[in-house]
């Protein structure tokens, strides 16, 4: 099996999500180079400081342009916090800035009269039958959402002030508002889900 | 609608768990790998490392000790203990933590909060406050566990903190750490009225019914170590009285 690739962009508890498929039974390895990124067996896009900051660094990289290609391929790809929304069209934490675009809408602040950011387990639900999200608690750190399902996808919500989306699925490739390395035992089970799936043809 | 968190602390000096009475008398309640797999077993929501080493040495084995928690714990963990940079933080974090506690260097350079947001997120950036009571319904922060009164507002200063970027609170009264007697609910009340933060409180816990009160009075998570340390009760046992008090809790 091959090891679990992690985009590297930044700073973020990449250890956590390092420790979470090692306990799995996964090596996993830390990349920044565009080729090794489209090649991978699967990847992963964790959490990653602020959108304004990931943008400019996937565009320049080249990064940006492997996992756009990856998603619309359906290579097997998970998108974590930040870098789920990294996947939308905009943000209002970098207005101006393009995202990756391989989910339509924007992501939005979390509405005013909720704490800020939101810290906590909340309840993801999957009235559908799905591929890997099932429902539970899941841990969230967030200070921005996406509040409109994106066309073309399965979506899972949760409730925060405001329903906004908790999660998202097409294929191979899986999205997550949610923190599924820090989600416990659902979380594992989930990860588990999305690393046993048949790998698509490359 | 996030439920409501039970946090064991973990209280670490020199790579083994203690824990005292107002921050002294330090006794040893095992070690931190071993703990962290019981909490992550029976229930906790989350984790608070706390290093309490008094030396440099001590500082080093924290960051080790927070890379073998990280292996086994699979629920967030927040760090803290003598975080005075952007440096200190990234060590901790590349460690495997996900949160980082600052107390007394940001009460001495305020501007550390701003430099931890900006780099790694609100959400990433906890403030740690030990607030004492100097008459009803005032509180000032102390600092270096406890043995230096700052003279700084506990209100003023939450809301600064807020301002600065903090992602969330994690508030210890002193004069309740490890006596049992209840979290200072005036206290929480005060603080969760001034700001918006998520807040943990700290200091005082004995059971579901103060972890309750602190609940009502403002608290969004709360934080024990002595009760858990000592195995006379779990996070699961507590998360079912709440329940049945109509607490939302994750079971």
């Amino acid at each position: 099996m091959s090891a679990v690739v992690i985009v590297e962009t930044g700073l973020a508890n990449i250890a956590s999500v390092e420790a979470a498929f090692k306990r799995l039974g996964r090596s996993t390895l830390r990349s920044r180079d565009p080729e090794q990124v489209l090649a991978a067996e699967r990847v992963v896009l964790p959490g990653v400081g602020a959108f304004g900051a990931a943008m400019p660094t996937l565009r320049s990289t080249g990064l940006g342009e492997s996992l756009q290609e990856r998603i619309q391929r359906d290579r097997p790809t998970l998108a974590i916090c930040l870098g789920f929304q990294l996947l939308a069209q905009a943000s209002e934490e970098a207005e101006g800035v393009a995202g990756l675009g391989c989910i339509t809408g924007k992501v939005v602040r979390l509405p005013a009269n909720q704490a800020v950011p939101q810290l906590g387990w909340n309840r993801v639900t999957a009235p559908k039958r799905s591929r890997f999200v099932e429902s539970g608690h899941a841990y969230f750190a967030n200070s921005y959402c996406l509040r409109q399902a994106p066309a073309g996808w399965t979506s899972f919500t949760t409730t925060y002030g405001v329903s906004m989306v908790a999660a998202i699925e097409r294929g191979a490739v899986l999205g997550c508002q949610f923190h599924p390395e820090l989600s416990g035992k659902w979380g594992a089970n989930l990860l588990e889900r999305w690393l046993n799936q048949e790998g698509s043809a490359c | 609608m996030l439920t409501r968190r039970i946090i064991p602390c973990l209280d670490v000096r020199d790579g083994r768990v203690v824990k005292g009475i107002r921050f002294q008398g330090l006794v040893d309640a095992g070690c931190p790998v071993e703990n962290a797999k019981h909490y992550r077993d029976t229930g906790a929501d989350e984790l608070v490392l706390l290093d309490v080493s008094a030396t440099p040495e001590g500082r080093d084995t924290a960051a080790k000790t927070v890379a073998s928690v990280r292996q086994v714990l699979d629920i967030p963990l927040t760090v803290g203990g003598g975080v005075k940079s952007v440096e200190d933080a990234a060590r901790l974090l590349n460690a495997g933590a996900d949160k980082v506690a600052v107390n007394s260097a940001a009460v001495s350079r305020p501007q550390l909060i701003n430099e931890l947001a900006e780099a790694f997120g609100s959400q990433c950036t906890v403030v740690a406050v030990d607030a004492a009571a100097t008459r009803e319904n005032a509180w000032e922060v102390v600092t270096v566990s406890g043995t230096r009164r700052t003279g700084i507002d506990v209100i003023d200063w939450v809301v600064e903190a807020e301002q600065r970027g903090a992602g969330e609170l994690l508030l210890t009264s002193w004069d309740r750490d490890g006596t049992r007697e209840g979290y200072d609910c005036p206290l929480l009340h005060a603080v969760s009225g001034a700001v918006k933060l998520p807040l943990i409180a700290s200091g005082g816990a004995n059971g579901p019914e103060h972890m309750s009160l602190a609940l009502k009075a403002g608290a969004t998570a709360v934080l024990a170590a002595s009760i858990f340390h000592s195995r006379e009760t779990s996070v699961t046992t507590i998360k079912q009285a709440l329940r049945t008090q109509g607490v939302e809790v994750r079971l």
